[in-house]
């Protein structure tokens, strides 16, 4: 049975971008004819369908290939490049990729269902929407360089499209621009990356790039391309600054997905690259990607508190938890050069369940933010407050992504992160000093990051949940329609399942890593009482369920006893108001305000943090002001500074554009010359 | 290849190099013309040695084209074309003589070091042949760089192209068709280059180069 349903996989796979790339045809050919509510219906409806599928079928790929391992054959389709033709596989890591996005593009069109309502010009968006999902199926499907880079450049262009959705705000189009930019740079380094690897003989089938592992110098050199590449679409510092203006500029549902799942397609081309076809790691690679990721953790989450748009913030913490990802990566690399194969294992395995956590609860934040955009028209955290009275479902939903991106147990977030600790706590045990001693120093930056992190989605939920209205728009709002809320309510509810059952999702995880690292973590499934034990059990262990059964009836026990105690009846007094009744709204924190502490004691170096108060004069009745003044070193003089340069070696080629006969013929001399000189002088 | 062979050649090609020097202080239209019809006497005779002691009849034909385009047709076009400008009396050099001379020796001298050692494995006959071909062809092109007249500027080229011939027939197994197209080509750029001074002369009633800078519209 297993064989037929094997070799049945991949063409079942492949169907799905098949179908999502009919749908957007038909968007396209019936345009306007369709209507824009029957359109809707079609695109998200048959999306979310397809997406569904995509799932079943990388979730029976990972549930079969956890008994028969062995690859399957690739398949090759006459398409592409004539004679080559384009190579498609389904291994196990591209099956959990395939199944975040599988996941994602399911709540994502479910999501669009009710969201794509209140969209203005919707046949901006509708066409591109599973043009995008079927680029991101294709990407992990693909098993040649080739259909590789075409399927992450018809990705690319599809959410380029998307984000130009609103093209007529201004920032908008900026965003688009940074973004295609920084897309195509990043393609290069990967086509440069595979055309090393395939070397002098072109063999760009993966197959062909694994049996002829490159040298030491040309693996650094692909290792180097690879994070540039897939660390630019991830958003690793310093290549993350389309990522804050991009993702927010999209429709909320095409965040979500920008965010949650296309930054995990990054992550799956710097696997595919590094951990598959780059040969045996070196014991040096771990460094730069675990350094790139503790920098990264940090400065996203840093750069996320500073945000006062809701949608950036969300950006920007995605970020941070590429950061954390990456750090898993860095580590899985420095055990797997050592040939400690159960740490690898364990470490790639808590970043492979972290892309699982981030795209669920990612997700989930955005679609709350795309509810809070719908109901308020704004996604100012300053305009924003006492959302949970009026929209208490929403808010009951963006609390437990809340606290699982906060990585509070028993949800899913913490599982992940423990998971990636409990593997930092291994690195005594590496052999080289400089593993030694970095590990340890990155682990610190990380739990400074998490730390962070929480403090930032307590302030994102205070602000815009808790406290009262700051603007008419938030005191009116009404909650959203129903598609959105179980959308939003669905995600809540896988994180809390997979944090109660990380052990179900660990063993699913198990073939990726089995396939990259050549061990697996030990199956987690039949321990008692659903614990995991990643090392062993005089080690440590933890039991999502246990610490769900203890906070349930502890907080349970404490209402109780709190209730009996102080009676049941609902009082309601004023509000404490340092003796103003009626105080206004302004009078609570802002949140910069809420960020203020933090701002002081981290970000004043990173982003050149100016704070000034000016004081009316004794007598003038004029308000005291207060100034704050951020701004980005790495945009300013990193990009900037680039964009200068280039402009200057421009103006001094345009300068060559314009010369005499005689001063051309002199250029011509005396290159020939000095080209002679060199001969002359180098042999 | 005897002694004498081998030095005969070697004192054509050696003279090419020492009248394109010449070339590059003549400071009056004729007397450059003059000595341009010189430098193809000697390139005439350096290539009909060739032929004798290659014993390719085919070159003769390339020295017979050299002699009767490059030293009798062309400078007497040349002559009737000064003559017609109305320029005869003096030209300007960019640079003064003292280091265009100067810049000339460099060259010959940068010419033999990267050609002696590149091509130590050829015959002798051909590496002197190539390393003063390249002189010739610098120098033709120091020429075209150092002076501001149009007529003065074909020269240079046509010295730079006297240097290929030579480079050609100095290497053996050169086919004669390469060496009649090579010389055709030229003689229609020459026919080209002359309309257009005469186009220059009619627009801006001088042959000065620098004049038309004036008159362009790209300029940032």
């Amino acid at each position: 049975m297993s064989a037929t349903v094997a070799a049945l996989l991949c063409p079942a796979a492949l169907l799905c971008p098949a179908a999502l790339l009919a749908i957007a045809a038909l968007t396209v050919v019936a345009n306007r004819g369709l209507g824009a509510d029957r359109a809707r219906w079609l695109v998200y409806g048959g999306a979310m369908l397809v997406c569904i599928a995509a799932f079943g079928v990388a979730l029976v790929a990972l549930i079969s290939s956890a008994r028969a391992d062995g690859q399957a054959a690739d398949m090759v389709l006459p398409l592409g490049l004539p004679g080559i033709g384009a190579r498609f596989a389904l291994d196990g890591l591209s099956a959990v990729f395939l199944a975040v996005v599988g996941l994602g593009g399911a709540a994502a069109s479910l999501y669009g269902l009710g969201y794509g309502r209140h969209e203005h010009e919707p046949f901006r968006v509708l066409p591109f929407y599973p043009a995008f999902l079927a680029g991101m199926m294709l990407v992990p499907l693909a098993a040649d360089a080739f259909t590789f880079l075409v399927s992450w450049e018809f990705m690319s262009l599809a959410s380029w499209a998307l984000v130009l959705a609103h093209h007529r705000v201004p920032e908008n189009r900026r965003a688009a621009t940074v973004y295609i930019v920084m897309a195509a740079g990043g393609t290069f380094a990967l086509l440069f990356a595979f055309a090393l690897l395939a070397g002098p003989a072109g063999g760009f089938a993966f197959a062909a790039m694994r049996a002829v592992p490159p040298d030491a110098v040309t693996a650094g050199v692909v290792l180097a391309l690879a994070l540039v590449g897939a660390g630019s679409k991830a958003g690793l510092v310093p290549l993350h600054v389309w990522l804050p203006l991009a993702h927010p500029a999209a429709p909320s549902h095409v965040s979500a997905l920008m965010s949650g799942v296309m930054t995990k397609i990054a992550v799956y081309g710097f696997l595919r690259l590094v951990f598959d076809l780059a040969g045996p790691p070196a014991w040096w690679w771990g460094v730069p990607v675990l350094v790139a990721g503790g920098v990264t953790a940090a400065v996203g989450v840093l750069t996320a508190l500073m945000q006062t748009d809701i949608k950036r913030l969300l950006a920007c913490s995605t970020i941070e938890n590429i950061g954390l990802i990456f750090a898993g990566l860095g580590l899985a690399l420095a055990f797997a050069a050592n040939g400690m194969a159960a740490a690898a294992a364990l470490a790639l395995t808590a970043a492979l369940f972290h892309v699982v956590n981030h795209a669920l609860f990612k997700s989930a934040l955005f679609f709350g933010a795309g509810a809070v955009l719908t109901a308020t028209g704004t996604r100012e955290l300053d305009r924003l407050g006492g959302l949970i009275h009026r929209m208490p479902v929403t808010a009951l939903a963006v609390l437990v992504a809340c606290v699982a991106i906060s990585a509070l147990p028993p949800l899913n977030g913490f599982a992940s992160e423990w998971l990636l600790f409990q593997a930092i706590l291994l690195s005594p045990e590496l052999p080289q000093w400089g593993l030694k001693l970095a590990v340890p120093a990155v682990g610190a930056l990380l739990a400074l990051s998490v730390a962070l992190a929480a403090a930032c989605f307590v302030r994102f939920y205070g602000i815009a949940f808790l406290g009262r209205p700051r603007s008419d728009e938030a005191a009116t709002a009404r909650e959203v329609d129903r598609f959105s809320l179980s959308a939003m309510l669905g995600l809540a509810g896988l994180c809390v399942l997979a944090g109660v059952l990380p052990g179900l999702v660990i063993d699913l995880l198990a073939p990726a890593a089995a396939g990259l690292v050549g061990a697996a973590m030990p199956p987690q499934g039949g321990l008692a009482w659903l614990s995991i034990v990643p090392i062993a059990e005089s080690r440590s262990s933890y039991n999502g369920l246990l610490v769900l059964v203890f906070i349930a009836v502890s907080a349970l026990g404490t209402a109780v006893v709190v209730h009996r105690l102080a009676g049941s009846a609902v009082r309601r007094a004023p509000a404490w108001d340092c003796g103003f009744p009626n105080a206004d709204p302004a009078t609570q924190y802002t949140a910069s305000s809420f960020a203020q502490p933090i701002r002081r004691v981290f970000a004043g170096a990173i982003f050149m943090v100016r704070e000034s108060v000016e004081m009316p004069p004794p007598g003038d009745l004029s308000p005291a002001r207060f100034r704050l003044d951020l701004s980005d070193p790495i945009w300013e003089r990193g990009y900037l500074g680039l964009a200068g340069l280039v402009g200057r070696m421009a103006d001094f080629a345009n300068r060559l554009q314009t010369l005499t006969i005689r001063q051309y013929l002199s250029l011509v001399f005396l290159s020939l010359v000095a080209l002679l000189v060199v001969l002359a002088v180098w042999r | 290849m005897t002694g004498l062979g081998f030095d005969i050649a070697h004192l054509f090609a050696g003279g090419l190099v020492l009248v394109s020097l010449m070339l590059l202080y003549q400071d009056r239209l004729t007397a450059m013309i003059h000595v341009f019809a010189v430098q193809a006497l000697v390139l005439t005779a350096s290539v009909a040695w060739q032929a004798w002691v290659q014993d390719a009849p085919h070159l003769y034909v390339t020295a017979a084209i050299a002699l009767v385009f490059k030293a009798i047709i062309i400078p007497v076009a040349l002559s009737r074309m000064v003559a017609r400008l109305g320029i005869q009396r003096g030209i300007e050099t960019v640079v003064g003589v003292g280091p265009t001379m100067l810049a000339g020796i460099g060259l010959v001298a940068l010419s033999m070091v990267v050609m002696l050692p590149v091509t130590a494995t050829a015959d002798p006959l051909a590496r002197e042949d190539l390393a003063f071909a390249l002189s010739v062809v610098l120098l033709g092109l120091l020429m075209m760089v150092t002076r501001r007249n149009a007529v003065s500027q074909v020269i240079g080229f046509m010295s730079l192209e006297n240097g290929l011939i030579l480079a050609a027939a100095g290497a053996k197994g050169m086919p004669l068709v390469v060496e009649i197209s090579v010389a055709f080509s030229v003689l229609i750029a020459f026919i080209v280059i002359g309309i257009v001074i005469f186009r220059i002369r009619e627009r801006f009633d001088t042959v000065d180069v620098g004049a038309l800078d004036r008159f362009r519209g790209d300029r940032t």
